[in-house]
């Protein structure tokens, strides 16, 4: 369990980093971070505004740089990211809260589907090496290089705009009233399935060369040449292959979920999905400040979270991780 | 952490051994053949080179064989956008731009962007992860924790939070958005790269030449930085696509001033006029297709550097056509050597 207690350790410290530099960048930036906000936000500015500028980075108050500073933490471990500026009397929290269940379930459903899917499709692709299976490799790497708003514009024209098979935006239908019964439900299944089905292509590349790569590896291990001439099945020996070669996979994770969330935002961009890539952008439109910065610290925390969850899982997996502790 | 520190792509830890191997001796052995260094030949590669190559020509020659200028409006018709025509090879914008000549003027930012944020990018994960492989001890435990922490650090809120207060001056200098995203791009390679430099610390020929007296900085140039540029190269080209990406993305936001003609912009432009909806394909299909070339060129490229390092991945020399092939010596085997000459020349052979 030290390794589990040596990762939190490290994704404390990460996130009090994340702080820090959320922290200081508006500092960083020439002359004072109200004045440059409002000389950007060009005659918008409604006294509500700048008081909440005011508040969020401390301007007007007899404190130094480092007092600011505590201040600042003292909010966020209190929970108060600040009063939005476009959404103004709402709070940051509170319009976060409202998108944030969107973007989880879609985004944490979609990378389940495409890490499952993928790694089942590596393992397929590595153990037909050299047949057709390894042209689609080439392939692959265009819907992994493609930006995923690329990939969201043309699911949009193709199965939206020329098929109209499923609907061309938002979470679910504007004169549907949320609820909790089955016609809601398929609703926001329907809505949900481009996103997601975007989502799943573009990231179960990934997965898929990187699971094709690690278990051709894993192949030529010995333990496989012994489980082969012991006459196991073809299906047993690759079972027992996959279940080694899985665990980069499991350990690559933290290096995929940025990536994915980062996809994920602007595929709901594209979608008018209402989670939080959505108000990201009402916040960059807005030049609101405080909603974006409390965004990236809100992202910033769950990809850590993710991270641990995998780090979990890997410890779980691999019992040399426990030993060595 | 050290359990963790492998890495899913398969580069990483896979085959270093593509060095000491006794083909790179038997060659050394040929002389006058040691300094002709043969660049693995895969189809991949090639490809992947052929279609690089025609990106570069594209930006540095599109801006000026551009038609008309990308943001000019060319027709007064009316505010609908015109599909292609013979005037206008892939239609105009709904403020009546050229979309083809949009495309040929915006490729030039988009290349410099990516390439400069790639060699910043590269050049800090060099510096970076070979001296924490190569230092033990505290300074690699530090420098390592750096990178980790931009490892699981989303990059993308974190750089529209950085162009967000961005003066609005600095969204269309390239230079400037090369560099933060070089920032944001380093850590990658230097987590690669660490596991590869302790792979390398221990070998035989490291002590040797810490016996022979040579300085720590001779080693790493001489000794230790040859053997790591597949693994470079591979970073590079990750990282450039990585910018690719990116920078796309930032454009796309808005973050990038929208008159700084790029491929991201003209998607931009697309999005807020609700092209994808309405089934304007040829204002947002032309650029997004261009993106996603360059980066398919740029993995291609990815992909075969890493079926080199590790030839294990290679798909085509196992059909058991060219098994059996080999196996009557109808083909003669012939060993790629790749980027980089392993031998260590002699004092007196050196130019």
């Amino acid at each position: 369990m030290r390794v589990i207690g040596r990762r939190l350790v490290f994704y404390l410290i990460t996130a009090l980093a994340a702080i820090t530099v959320n922290f200081f960048i508006p500092r960083l930036m020439p002359g004072n971070p109200v004045e440059a906000i409002l000389a950007r936000l060009q005659g918008q500015i409604t006294p509500g505004t700048i008081k909440s500028l005011e508040t969020q980075f401390g301007v007007r108050t007899s404190e130094g740089l480092f007092g600011q500073y505590l201040h600042y933490l003292n909010n966020i471990l209190h929970g108060n990211l600040g009063i939005s500026t476009s959404y103004y009397p709402s709070t940051v929290n509170s319009v976060i809260k409202g998108a944030l269940p969107w973007t989880l379930g879609l985004v944490g459903v979609a990378t389940v589907i495409s890490f499952t899917l993928g790694t089942l499709l590596g393992v397929l692709v590595a153990w037909r090496r050299g047949s057709w299976l390894d042209n689609a490799l080439p392939a692959m790497t265009f819907f992994q290089a493609a930006p995923y708003f690329f990939i969201a514009f043309l699911a949009l024209e193709l199965f939206s705009t020329r098929l109209g098979w499923f609907p061309s935006g938002r979470a679910y239908n504007q004169l549907d009233f949320p609820a909790f019964n089955v016609s809601f439900a398929g609703d926001v299944l329907s809505h949900a399935v481009l996103p997601a089905l975007t989502i799943v292509v573009c990231s179960a590349a990934g997965w898929i060369v990187g699971m094709r790569n690690v278990m051709v590896t894993t192949m030529d291990e010995d333990y496989v040449l012994v489980a082969q001439a012991k006459g196991l099945g073809k299906r047993r020996v690759v079972w027992y292959a996959a279940r080694n070669a899985i665990l980069p996979s499991v350990s690559g994770f933290s290096l995929a979920i940025g990536f994915v969330v980062s996809g994920a935002l602007l595929t709901e961009i594209v979608f008018s999905y209402p989670g939080v890539g959505w108000i990201l952008l009402q916040a960059v439109n807005n030049r609101d400040y405080p909603l974006l910065q409390g965004i990236f610290l809100i992202i910033t925390f769950a990809v850590l979270a993710a991270n641990l969850v995998a780090d979990f899982v890997y410890v779980l997996l691999d019992p040399r991780t426990r030993q060595e502790a | 952490m050290s359990a963790t520190a492998d890495l899913g792509t398969g580069s990483a830890g896979g085959a270093p051994g593509s060095t000491g191997t006794p083909e790179a001796a038997a060659l050394a052995i040929v002389p006058g053949r040691a300094r002709s260094v043969r660049f693995p030949r895969s189809p991949k590669i090639i490809i992947g080179l052929a279609m690089l190559g025609f990106f570069l020509i594209l930006a540095i020659a599109g801006p000026w064989i551009a038609p008309y200028s990308p943001g000019a409006s060319v027709s007064t018709t009316n505010g609908v956008p015109q599909p292609p025509s013979a005037a206008h090879w892939l239609g105009t914008t709904q403020l009546q731009q050229d979309v083809f000549s949009q495309l040929l003027a915006g490729g030039r930012s988009m290349l410099l962007v990516a390439f400069l944020a790639g060699t910043v990018a590269t050049v800090l994960s060099v510096v970076i992860g070979v001296t924490a492989g190569f230092l033990s001890g505290l300074t690699d435990d530090l420098l390592s924790m750096l990178a980790n922490f931009f490892l699981v650090l989303p990059a993308l809120p974190l750089l529209i939070v950085i162009f967000g207060f961005l003066p609005s001056s600095g969204g269309s200098n390239d230079v400037l958005i090369g560099l933060i995203i070089a920032i944001t791009g380093w850590a990658w390679g230097a987590r690669v790269l660490r596991a590869q430099t302790l792979s390398l610390r221990n070998r035989d020929y490291v002590d040797s030449a810490r016996l022979a007296g040579e300085s720590n900085w001779r080693i790493i140039g001489y000794e230790i930085l040859p053997n790591l540029t597949p693994i470079v190269a591979s970073s590079f080209l990750f990282t450039v696509l990585y910018a690719v990406g990116t920078y796309t993305a930032m454009a796309f936001l808005g973050l990038v001033n929208p008159q700084h003609w790029s491929w991201g912009t003209m998607l931009f432009w697309a999005q807020s006029a609700n092209a994808e909806i309405s089934g304007y394909w040829w204002w947002y299909l032309p650029p997004g297709l261009a993106v996603a070339f360059l980066g398919t060129a740029l993995a291609l490229l990815n992909f075969g550097i890493d079926e080199f390092i590790n030839p294990r991945l290679r798909a085509a020399g196992l059909t058991h056509k060219r098994v059996k092939k080999y196996a009557t010596g109808e083909v003669p085997r012939r060993f790629t050597i790749g980027l980089t000459p392993v031998v260590e020349l002699r004092e007196g052979e050196r130019p």
